[in-house]
């Protein structure tokens, strides 16, 4: 790990302009990517800001929705019963994901700028071009299991890790974001990018910008939704696939539809192909394993992961099955 | 260099002012003298720089506001302190572990589990991966099970933290050690602090509906394979079945 | 010949219950002696151990897998304050070559601690920092630049097949190649075949504590804190290496995280940090990383097998063949010895295994738990398993079938085997014969289940140990011998053997072990400990409660004057007439009244004649029930049971766990542990826990598990047989057979993962 100075915010505003005022300042919330990336040397911020005394780790009603603090941790989140009730789409995946330790430290707004895993990334003794621009993508012709079927590049193959995030899409979260020049909204979906020609670049945040929020809008397809993870082992293992649906159904009538796949893709995947099939059709086994045709539109393997195509087709019918059915996710 | 004066006159009043905030957060005589003698590299450090800064009245708010945060234990989120890194490239930090206070002299990039295991001299806590991969660091910060491998000691100032040497009373186990030895809940040893002070942390904070026990300890990795033990170690502490 | 009476019975339906045979100490399920230290964390570990003054020691390891180095850049890294040396071949002091144990020959491996500027693996150690603090010692190795002159890396076994050859050294003390009569005519005149290849990848022990090291010297003197299996060798390669006597050098390691053999011998990481604690004249504490650990510390080699099994048509095998490559290193040879346990498994006239070795550019594998079982009977077991599907029996009726009376490779009589009571012990308790024969025909809602066995086999394995045995004028008694206690128990039935020979209770008898000022003791491995150590802790007590006796029947004065040794019995702490135990005293009254602190007696226990009258070996039969879900193909084991000969059975608490222990490894082997190497790069890609996958709690059920009551005295002189490594032997052809079982799908290739089921057989 690099030397960096260490300061402690005391507000969002200082905070902000400590960030804003030095290009190798980072933000540090609960630590579980950011300090694991700077172990392995893959980040070296000059400076940590710890923003986490700020007062950000609320989860309130708003009007229209719940508002989650960008400091509220994996665990108050997921156990909120609010949440479990209103959006539990949202609680099944980040019980899915990760470790109670983990959790317990994890904040919402670090889940969202949580880092690939891809392991040429994690690995300094590889190329990467997400770590250096330029160095060459290793996994392509490499080890590729755990990589992307959907929206990569010939410049990078990685996937987004986070569990949560696939349910916030399935949930039209929308993240509030200040910075030296006030605050804005951005729908979640516009926060990650796809890797393209600047995989560099996970997300359209600037630097200086601080998540503060992440609003969930009370939809009425938000109530009934679900999540399903398949992994390698029965817990603490990133997705081979995830899939989070919301369904609003009416006399068997599929009224709305969210649905976005994890592990597939750069970012968090939602598949408006798949929803469009859902929309106005009939909630039944056709309609879900044409959905699930269309979730995969466009999807190129590589070498070693080819599986993932059919893996996630399954896992969509599936948890559409569960959800329209109004059974739990989680674990497949 | 005209702070030395205000520095001198400073100096006699923060004692004062140390052992009163010392005493009304409950820390014992012994804790007080240990603060005040060994801390006072510390105290001078940050005092120099508070006066170098600001001075006067608006310096002892921001002392007194430092102090309290220190000794707020319940309440990390008091919006009170700026701390922040020496010119050495070093921050005093102040760590409640097991009920005591250990003043520090760190380099920000010190974890929390590294300032337990190097600097406070508590080895319980063990390093499996260094990664939050294992949960073999497992300790409790204000009651909830972290990886403390994860955290930066400086980021943790003010919490209270508890390791596995903290859980005995004295030649008395507490209930989840007197369970573990019972159901032969470890074999090396190794993970057994985590896995202990996780299950602790599990006793508080529950299983989330739809999980078992098993789910709820997979944070924590025991290579020999004493999984069996330890899942029936927490069930008869808590009193449930998975 | 009593011993071989094979009358296993179960010893007690539940765990915890006493062995009925075994009145005394020994056999009785206590709790661990260590078990306080390690749950309030006051166990010391390498690395926990305070000293004044302590520098901290950091290691570098190639980014490359074959080639030279060419330069070094040390600019950034010496401006990193607290830097107190940095050590690259280019100025590290010339060590002679490091030798765990000349008597293991090849397998003691070569290391390569920093003396040439030639790489040939990734992650090879070529710089160490040391510096005042970790922090400083970490960051200043991560700014050592290199630059390398680059060959293209050997990485992939089966690309490299053209460069197979014949292992130099003997593969299990077998030749490479062995044959019994005809097998390949056994093969093509069989009526039922079984012809397949199975692999198994490389695995990494991953035990929880990383390898780690306190060099510590005083002038010529030198002591090591080590993570290890084996103290002694230790000793022994420090003074080889850095010239100096064995007696000035001293190697402590009170507990061991986790070891599973990779800690069995003395990898590079050792004596760089001793050479670092001489260069900086300082205690170097060195805990090396989980990552390091992929790269240095040895594995278990990739297997490829070949497994032809003829048959006739009522399931008698007619010949058996085993036979294949592993992967060893370009600069050295560790063979995984998987066809070991085929010479001996099942009765059959034709017989051939095979090795061959395939150089790579990797550390050198080394010992994994049950090395050459493990992998061989993963594939012997599963072909067997086919065979039975083939010939539409049930797999244990072909095991019974093909029982081997007498060990098949040297025609000797086993010394006990009660591996029958095992398959129908097991198959009870199991519900085996609720087991539908059909693949693919048991379902519980949409998870398809099924059910699988296999045979578990180790050998006994003896080494030779020396122990002394003191008992002091308090009435307390000091057991000393420089074993290791790695998880296995080794502290408290080492207490348990001591206390009984000694007539003391446990908690008047504290076993000392884990430093070379105590007696000698080989390895931990091999599941030798207990055996070997056990029996000359035996010997010890013996002697000492002789040398006690003695003084007690030469002195007048005491009640005991007269008698003839065999007249007087030790118990209670009180040596007493046998037809008149109030006739007696105490050991304290003795020795105060000799004036006496202490007697002590010392014993070498060697096995040399042992074993040729026998073979010897431990048994057992695993039973796995699987869930799969149809849709993805991930495995979850439901239930499993096992039941095992392991001999006599010392503690049956900790006995159990080292089973169950070994199940759960074995659980990892058949669904998800595997090294992955970029075969492009030479780098392991998942060298962390959260890529390399072993079973977390949720993935393992709960294990019924039991032991057989035995006695092989013609195993040891404590009746044991071995424990610690059988666990895992055969669990993952278990586990693979259950899955065949629910899904119609053979997986050869391990680990059994979500995408090698997905789409076939029943979850088409």
């Amino acid at each position: 790990m690099n030397s960096f100075t260490y300061k402690r915010a005391t507000s969002q505003a200082e905070a902000i302009r400590d960030v804003a005022g030095n290009s190798n300042a980072k933000f540090l919330a609960g630590g579980t990517n950011l300090i694991d990336l700077m172990k392995m040397n893959v980040q070296q911020p000059g400076e940590l800001i710890d923003i986490n005394r700020l007062a950000l780790k609320k989860i309130e009603e708003i009007p229209g929705g719940l508002r989650l603090g960008a400091l509220a941790s994996n665990s108050e989140v997921a156990n909120d019963r609010r949440v479990r009730e209103r959006f539990p789409v949202l609680s099944e995946a980040l019980l899915a994901g990760a470790s109670p330790q983990l959790r317990n430290m994890a904040t919402v707004g670090g889940n969202l700028l949580q880092r690939t895993r891809c392991y040429y990334f994690m690995d300094t003794a590889f190329p990467c071009n997400k770590r250096v621009p330029g160095s060459g993508c290793p996994a392509i012709p490499g080890f590729n299991r755990i990589h992307a079927i959907l929206g990569a590049s010939d410049k990078c193959i990685a996937t987004h890790p986070s569990d949560m995030c696939v349910a916030l899409v399935a949930l039209d979260a929308v993240i509030r974001v200040e910075g030296p020049r006030g605050v804005r909204e951005m729908k979640l979906t516009d926060l990650h990018r796809l890797p393209g020609d600047t995989p560099q670049i996970d997300t359209n945040l600037q630097a200086d910008e601080l998540i503060v929020a992440v609003d969930l809008p009370s939809t009425a397809f938000a109530k009934r939704s679900g999540y399903l993870k398949v992994r390698d082992r029965a817990q603490y293992a990133f997705a081979l696939v995830s899939v989070a649906v919301a369904l609003e159904i009416k006399n068997g009538k599929i009224m709305a539809a969210r649905l976005a796949l994890g592990g597939v893709a750069h970012k968090p995947w939602r598949s408006q192909e798949a929803e469009r099939v859902l929309t106005g059709a009939q909630a039944n086994a056709q309609t879900f394993k044409a959905a699930a045709l269309a979730a995969v539109t466009g999807a190129v393997p590589q070498k070693h992961n080819a599986f993932k195509i059919e893996m996630a087709k399954r896992a969509v019918v599936r948890i559409l099955n569960q959800v329209a059915g109004g059974k739990q996710g989680g674990a497949a | 260099m005209g702070w030395e004066k205000e520095y001198e006159e400073f100096l006699a009043t923060l004692d004062a002012v140390d052992s009163a905030l010392l005493t009304a957060s409950g820390a014992d005589d012994e804790e007080i003298m240990a603060f005040l003698s060994e801390d006072g590299e510390a105290r001078r450090r940050f005092l120099k720089q508070v006066l170098i800064t600001g001075g006067g009245v608006a310096a002892a708010n921001l002392l007194l506001s430092y102090r309290l945060n220190i000794f707020a234990q319940t309440d990390r989120a008091a919006n009170s302190s700026s701390t922040q890194t020496d010119s050495a490239g070093t921050i005093a930090v102040t760590l409640r572990v097991n009920g005591k206070s250990y003043p520090l002299q760190l380099e920000p990039q010190v974890t929390l589990l590294d300032a337990l295991r190097e600097r406070v001299g508590l080895t319980g806590s063990k390093k499996g991966c260094d990664r939050g991969q294992c949960g073999a660091c497992t300790v409790l910060a204000d009651g909830h099970r972290i990886n403390s491998c994860l955290a930066l000691a400086a980021a943790y100032e003010g919490a209270e933290i508890t390791t596995v040497e903290g859980l005995a009373h004295g030649d008395e186990l507490h209930p989840m050690q007197a369970a573990f030895i019972k159901h032969d809940g470890f074999q090396c040893g190794y993970c057994t602090p985590g896995q202990i002070m996780s299950a602790v942390g599990l006793l508080k904070e529950g299983c989330p509906p739809g999980l078992g026990v098993r789910e709820c300890m997979s944070g924590n990795i025991c290579r020999c394979g004493a999984y069996n033990g330890i899942v029936a170690a927490i069930e008869e502490v808590s009193g449930t079945k998975a | 010949m009593s011993a071989n009476k094979q009358s296993g019975k179960a010893a007690g339906q539940k765990s915890g219950k006493a062995i009925s045979q075994n009145k005394g100490i020994v056999g009785q399920p206590v709790n661990r002696v260590d078990g306080r230290l390690k749950v309030t964390g006051a166990a010391r570990y390498a690395v926990e151990f305070p000293f004044e003054n302590v520098a901290y020691a950091a290691l570098v390891g190639t980014t490359i897998a074959n080639g030279r180095i060419k330069s070094f850049d040390l600019s950034a890294a010496q401006k990193v304050p607290g830097v107190l040396h940095i050590m690259t071949h280019e100025n590290a002091p010339k060590l002679k070559p490091v030798v765990t144990n000349p008597a293991e020959g090849d397998a003691a491996g070569r290391r390569v601690p920093m003396q040439s500027p030639v790489v040939y693996y990734s992650g090879q150690y070529i710089a160490l920092v040391v510096a005042e603090t970790l922090e400083q010692a970490r960051r200043a190795a991560e700014l050592i630049r290199v630059t390398y002159e680059e060959q293209p890396p050997a990485t992939d076994m089966d690309r490299e097949r053209g460069k197979a050859y014949v292992p130099k050294q003997r593969v299990a003390g077998k030749p490479a190649d062995s044959t019994r009569g005809n097998p390949d005519a056994g093969l093509s005149g069989a009526a039922v075949r079984v012809d397949e290849i199975y692999r198994t990848p490389t695995e990494h022990h991953n035990p929880m504590e990383p390898h780690a090291t306190t060099a510590v010297w005083e002038g010529d003197k030198l002591t090591v804190y080590d993570a290890t299996q084996y103290t002694y060798g230790v000793r022994h390669a420090m003074a080889v290496t850095f010239g100096v006597p064995e007696e000035n050098v001293r190697i402590i390691c009170k507990f061991t995280g986790g070891g599973f053999g990779c800690k069995g011998t003395v990898w590079a990481h050792v004596p760089l940090a001793a050479a670092a604690a001489r260069q900086v004249k300082r205690p170097v504490r060195l805990a090396t990383t989980r990552q390091q650990m992929f790269a240095n510390m040895g594995h278990r080699a990739e297997t490829e097998q070949r497994v032809a099994l003829g048959a006739t048509s009522d399931g008698k095998l007619t010949a058996i063949i085993h036979e294949g490559l592993t992967h060893t290193s370009v600069y050295d040879e560790y063979v995984e010895p998987f066809s070991k346990p085929t010479h001996m498994m099942y009765a059959t006239e034709n017989f051939r295994a095979s090795q061959r070795l395939v150089p790579l550019n990797v550390g050198t594998p080394t010992y994994m738990r049950a090395p050459g079982e493990t992998p061989g009977m993963f594939a012997l077991e599963s072909a067997l398993d086919e065979l039975a599907y083939k010939l539409n029996m049930d797999p244990i009726q072909l095991r019974l079938i093909n029982h081997a009376e007498t060990d098949p490779d040297g025609k000797l009589p086993w010394s006990t085997k009660l591996l029958k009571e095992s398959y129908k012990i097991g198959a009870e308790r199991f519900g085996w014969s609720r087991r539908k024969p059909q693949p693919n025909s048991m379902r519980d809602g949409r998870y398809l289940i099924g059910m699988g066995m296999a045979t578990a086999v180790y050998p006994v394995n003896h080494f030779p140990a020396s122990a002394r045995a003191r008992i002091r004028q308090d009435g307390t008694a000091i057991a000393e011998s420089s074993t290791h206690d790695l998880g296995t128990g080794a502290y408290t039935v080492l207490t348990q053997v001591a206390a009984e020979t000694l007539g003391l209770p446990m908690e008047r008898v504290r076993v000392e072990i884990g430093d070379t000022n105590l007696p000698k003791a080989f390895v931990s491995g091999g599941s030798a400990t207990t055996m070997s150590v056990g029996s000359a802790i035996q010997g010890a007590a013996r002697g000492a409660i002789t040398k006690l006796k003695e003084i007690a029947r030469a002195d007048k004065s005491s009640p005991l004057y007269g008698a003839t040794a065999e007249q007087v019995v030790a118990k209670d702490g009180r040596l007493s007439l046998s037809d008149n135990p109030a006739k007696g005293e105490t050991y304290a009254e003795i020795l105060s009244r000799a004036r006496t602190e202490e007697v002590e007696a010392s014993f070498d226990m060697q096995f040399n004649d042992r074993q040729k009258t026998h073979s010897s070996h431990s048994f057992g039969a695993h039973f796995a029930e699987v869930r799969v879900d149809p849709d993805f193909g991930e495995v979850r084991v439901t239930r499993f049971g096992g039941v095992f000969d392991v001999g006599r059975v010392m503690n049956m608490k900790l006995a159990e766990s080292q089973m169950r222990g070994g199940i759960v490894m074995g659980l990892g082997m058949a669904l998800m542990e595997e090294t992955v190497l970029d075969k492009n790069l030479g780098h392991v890609v998942n060298r962390d826990l959260a890529e390399y996958h072993v079973p977390v709690n949720a993935d393992v059920p709960h294990m019924d598990v039991l032991l057989l009551e035995n006695f092989d005295e013609y195993a040891s002189p404590i009746g044991a047989k071995g424990a610690g490594e059988i666990g895992i032997v055969g669990v993952a052809a278990a586990i693979a057979n259950a899955v065949y079982h629910a899904t119609g799908v053979r997986v050869r290739d391990l680990p059994i993962t979500p995408d090698k089921l997905m789409g076939k057989g029943a979850l088409a």
